[in-house]
């Protein structure tokens, strides 16, 4: 046992020291939470994927649930940079928490003249959100393969100081080497992952649930398929793993710890529970104290698969 | 009764995003002061009639302090059957500040009401709001005009009780298909509301009758403002009137929803704002919008 208030819960995301490592996924979190979570206590916010470009959004419904998930399909509606360098960057100012910038763009130079534009006082890091369709290869995401993913987060890189996140998007037959390619063109950390594409048809009116057909799917019931993908992830990667998809409880955040992830995302969870990063961060506390952890940031990594083999083809390593 | 989780106070008036409040110049910001997730205690639940039901709540504040037309996202129970996974966007019935209640009137249609109506007295259930912009009513009106069928009734009784206890007299049009369904006459009559059942039972509620009572009461100086909720061919309706008689009006809006906090973007709806199509969101720019700007559904 350690005692709860002795536990340390920093953990380190390349340069930057997060008071813990909980923060929020994209897309899930906005001022809105404000009155409802305290911003300080997390151990990071990340913000909407914002675009140059204005962007309206999908059709709706743009949302339905699906068991213990939710599908969507929002279509990264956007006012573009200078809303979000107007508007919402001094709200986050306002908090002692690093604001990670998450933005997408439909081509690799677009992609590093917004990063560019988003190097403000206030941007502690960028979140590259590479699952967005790719102009230049016929609307196939970045994240799909790794030599479009490496060419994309190299023009990233050289557009920026700041630290670069890469989100990667679960919708690939090889996320390792996905992985591997972006670290080695210079990514700081890697958010694993995205929703996973689906689709949902309603049988009485025989329509699509969603407005655009397809869409993501989020919530506990991707968890599984997530972790396996953080763990062939961080077995390939030198650079933090930030663990995200499914996670509701601190039970969930300390097996993606397990796997290997530094950091987790909280994203649908807050949809259902508003407070779920708050008992996320509580929850991960007393697990320490009472599996004698002294600081959150051991659990990474900390899986007990020495003497086990993966049966599988494993063709990132 | 009941925990609150948090108790902060969030931005009045415009959306997070910059835009401009919606609604007609009114006489007082109508969005919460404040917001939190709090736990309520279901004090009495009954079924209305074969669809609708009634759940009364003591919930601590801020909840009680809802308006008219904000409203709430409540984590419905699971049952063997019915697994509701996101919350439900439900209208306010009524909120009583002094003895801590909330009250909503909902019809059973799905997954998520399904599983509300399972509740029983005594339990807990969690409860998001006050949410979103409620009504409000221009400075200087005297009589207001209230037009709702089906469910959307009840999202308009606290209206017509906020008009009342400012002095504003309240005409209310209650459309329904059948006498029996008919929801909330006694909110309206208790108030004194000059009220008009329309049904589909007996016709009335054609929408040439109904335009037929509005411009009565418009031309007795009975509406200051028009206000509606419920029904596409009805919002419509006013939509024209109140744009031939330069009557200011509000709609009540619904449309499926994530987090009822503005971050997801899940429940925009498509607006005509000077010409130009523009998609808010139901929950923090709504649910109410000036019915001018409302596009049918």
């Amino acid at each position: 046992m350690v005692d709860r208030g002795s536990v340390d819960t920093r953990v380190r995301i390349g340069d930057l020291v997060l008071r813990n490592p909980v923060m929020p996924a994209s897309g899930t979190f906005a001022e809105g939470l404000a009155p409802v979570v305290p911003f300080e206590r997390l151990g990071a916010l990340v913000t909407k994927t914002v675009t140059a470009e204005l962007r309206g959004g999908n059709p709706t419904p743009r949302v339905c649930e699906v068991g213990q998930g939710m599908l969507n399909s929002i279509g990264i509606p956007s006012k573009g940079i200078d809303d979000f360098l107007e508007h919402t960057l001094p709200f986050y100012r306002g908090f002692a928490t690093p604001l990670v910038a998450s933005v997408s763009a439909p081509s690799g130079d677009a992609f590093a003249e917004a990063v560019a534009r988003l190097d403000a006082p206030g941007v502690a890091a960028i979140e590259a959100n590479i699952s967005c369709p790719n102009i230049e290869e016929d609307g196939k995401a970045f994240a799909m393969d790794p030599r479009s993913t490496a060419q994309v987060v190299a023009k990233i890189r050289r557009a920026t100081k700041l630290p670069v996140w890469v989100k990667l998007s679960p919708n690939t037959g090889d996320v390792a080497s996905v992985a591997r390619a972006a670290e080695d063109a210079g990514a700081d950390a890697l958010v694993v992952a995205n929703t996973i594409l689906a689709m949902s048809i309603d049988i009485e009116t025989f329509r699509p649930r969603l407005g655009n057909v397809m869409g993501g799917l989020s919530g506990p019931a991707v968890k599984p398929i997530v972790v396996r993908m953080v763990y062939q992830c961080a077995r390939v990667a030198r650079i933090p793993v930030i663990g995200c998809g499914g996670i509701s409880t601190a039970a969930d955040a300390v097996e993606y710890m397990l796997a290997g992830a530094s950091a987790v995302q909280v994203g649908t969870a807050t949809f259902v529970r508003p407070t779920a990063m708050l008992t996320v961060i509580d929850g991960l506390i007393q697990f320490c104290a009472r599996k004698g952890f002294a600081r959150v940031a051991d659990l990474t990594g900390a899986v007990h698969d020495a003497d086990m083999t993966v049966d599988t083809v494993e063709v990132a390593s | 009764m009941g925990q609150t989780i948090s108790f902060q106070p969030v931005r009045l008036g415009a959306a997070p995003d910059g835009s401009a409040p919606v609604g007609p110049a009114a006489t007082a910001p109508v969005a919460p002061s404040h917001i939190a997730d709090v736990l309520g205690v279901v004090v009495s639940h009954v079924w209305l009639n074969d669809e609708y039901r009634h759940l009364v709540l003591e919930a601590p504040e801020p909840a009680p302090l809802a308006r008219a037309g904000q409203f709430f996202n409540l984590e419905c129970p699971h049952t063997a059957e019915d697994k509701p996974f996101l919350r439900r966007p439900m209208s306010l019935y009524r909120a009583d500040p002094v003895h801590g209640i909330v009250e909503f009137l909902y019809k059973v249609t799905g997954v998520g009401t399904r599983g509300l109506a399972s509740i029983k007295v005594g339990r807990t259930m969690r409860l998001l709001g006050p949410l979103g912009v409620g009504f409000s009513i221009p400075d200087g009106a005297r009589s207001i005009v209230v037009l709702g069928r089906g469910v959307g009734l009840a999202t308009l009784a606290p209206l017509a009780e906020m008009a009342a206890a400012r002095g504003v007299g309240v005409t209310a049009i209650l459309s329904a298909r059948s006498a029996a369904t008919v929801m909330s006459v006694e909110r309206f009559a208790a108030i004194g509301a000059t009220i008009q059942i329309v049904l589909d039972q007996d016709g009335t509620s054609d929408p040439a009758n109904v335009e037929r009572i509005l411009r009565e009461a418009a031309a007795v100086g009975r509406a200051d403002a028009f206000y509606t909720c419920g029904s596409n061919r009805l919002m419509l309706l006013m939509q024209r009137l109140g744009r031939e008689l330069s009557i200011p009006g509000e709609v009540a809006l619904e449309q499926q929803m994530a987090c009822g906090l503005g971050m997801c973007f899940c429940c925009v709806r498509n607006f005509s704002v000077d010409g130009v199509v523009e998609a808010r969101r139901v929950c923090t720019d709504g649910p109410v919008f000036r019915l001018d700007e409302a596009m049918p559904w």
